[in-house]
C-alpha cells in the first residue's frame, strides 16, 4: 500500500510537471522542431546532464537502492536498425499528435477528451508492432 | 508564490524529470512510459495472439500506477495552478501556423483544430490523431523506448542505442513537421 501511494504520488508529480512546463502542449513539440525556441531542449538537455551525473554518481559509489538492493542498469540491446527506423516513425507520430506516451496520460486528465484517440492508436500501434515483430528488421 | 502558477521554464522542469527519474530508480524501478502500452494490451488478451504480450504483466502494475498518477497530476495542473490555458511559443511559430490554419496558436494549450471536441467530428482530426497514436505506439515499441526510456533514462546511461533512437525521433519530427505538415494541413 504505502508502495502504491509512492508510485501514485511519483507519477502525479510527474503529470504536474508535464503539464506546467508545457512539454504536453502540441504547441511547443512543433515549435521544438521548428527550432524556435530553447524550451524544450533546455528541459531535456538539463534533466539529461543531472541525469548523467547522477548516474554516474550511482555507479562509481555502488549506491543502493531504500530497499537495500544493488542498483542495475540494463544496458540496451545493440543494433541500429531497430532504432533508427523504430526511432523515426516514433518522431513522426510525436510530431502530428504532439505528445510522447507520458503527456498522454498528463492531457487525459486536464480533460482533454480527443487525446483519448491518441492514446487508442497508441495501443493498438503497439499491438501491430507485436504481430510483426518477427518480420522486422531490427 | 505567484510564479506556480505560471508556466514553469525549463531549469525548474529538467531538474524536476531528472529528480522523478532518481526517485524511481532509489525504489528500484526504470522511468519508462511507453511499456505501458504493451501491458494494457497483454491486459486486453493480446498475449493470446502474439507472444510479443506474453509476460507477467502484474509486474508492471506499478507502472500503470505511475500512469494513474500521471493523468491525476494534469487534473491538478489544468485544474488548480494554472490561470491561463495560453502556451506562449514563439510569434514566429505562432505566424507559421497560423498559415497553416491553426488559428488557436498562441491561445491555447492544444489546437483545436485537432482537439477541440468540435475537430471530433471531424474524419480528418481524428484520422490524424489514430495515425499520430498507431506511429507513436507501433515506432517506441519497435525502437524499445520512448521519450522517457530513450532520451532521458537512456541517454543518462550514455547508452548509444538510445542516441540512435533519438536521432531518429528528430528524423521523424523534422519530415513531419517541415515536409509533412504543408501536405497535410
Amino acid at each position: 500500500m504505502k508502495k502504491t501511494l509512492s508510485y501514485l504520488f511519483i507519477g502525479m508529480f510527474f503529470g504536474i510537471v508535464m503539464y506546467k512546463s508545457e512539454a504536453a502542449s502540441w504547441f511547443r513539440i512543433y515549435e521544438m522542431f521548428q527550432f524556435q525556441s530553447f524550451h524544450m531542449y533546455g528541459i531535456i538537455g538539463s534533466a539529461l546532464v543531472l541525469g548523467v551525473i547522477g548516474v554516474q554518481l550511482i555507479k562509481r559509489n555502488n549506491l543502493k537502492s531504500i530497499y537495500g538492493e544493488p542498483i542495475k542498469f540494463v544496458p540496451k540491446e545493440k543494433g541500429i536498425t531497430r532504432y533508427l527506423l523504430g526511432g523515426t516513425i516514433f518522431g513522426l507520430g510525436w510530431a502530428l499528435a504532439g505528445s510522447c506516451p507520458g503527456p498522454i496520460y498528463t492531457l487525459i486528465g486536464a480533460g482533454y477528451v480527443s487525446i483519448l484517440v491518441v492514446l487508442f492508436g497508441a495501443i493498438v500501434g503497439t499491438f501491430i508492432y507485436g504481430l510483426l515483430k518477427d518480420k522486422l528488421p531490427h | 508564490m505567484e510564479w506556480i502558477f505560471e508556466p514553469w521554464p525549463w531549469y525548474v522542469a529538467g531538474p524536476l524529470i531528472a529528480f522523478i527519474m532518481f526517485l524511481l530508480i532509489f525504489i528500484g524501478k526504470q522511468f519508462g512510459m511507453s511499456s505501458n502500452l504493451r501491458t494494457f494490451c497483454t491486459m486486453c488478451g493480446a498475449d493470446k495472439t502474439a507472444s510479443f504480450f506474453n509476460f507477467d504483466w502484474k509486474s508492471q502494475r506499478w507502472n500503470l500506477v505511475v500512469v494513474v498518477g500521471a493523468a491525476l497530476g494534469g487534473f491538478i495542473g489544468a485544474h488548480y495552478l494554472s490561470n491561463d490555458v495560453a502556451v506562449a511559443i514563439n510569434p514566429d511559430t505562432i505566424a507559421i501556423l497560423k498559415d497553416l490554419g491553426f488559428n488557436s496558436a498562441g491561445s491555447a494549450y492544444l489546437p483545436d483544430e485537432l482537439f477541440s471536441l468540435d475537430a471530433l467530428t471531424n474524419v480528418k482530426s481524428v484520422g490524424l490523431l489514430l495515425l499520430g497514436g498507431l506511429l507513436i505506439g507501433f515506432g517506441a515499441r519497435y525502437a524499445g523506448g520512448c521519450t522517457s526510456g530513450h532520451a532521458i533514462s537512456g541517454l543518462s546511461n550514455l547508452q548509444l542505442p538510445s542516441l540512435i533512437a533519438v536521432i531518429g525521433f528528430f528524423i521523424g519530427g523534422l519530415f513531419m513537421v517541415h515536409v509533412l505538415f504543408p501536405l497535410i494541413f
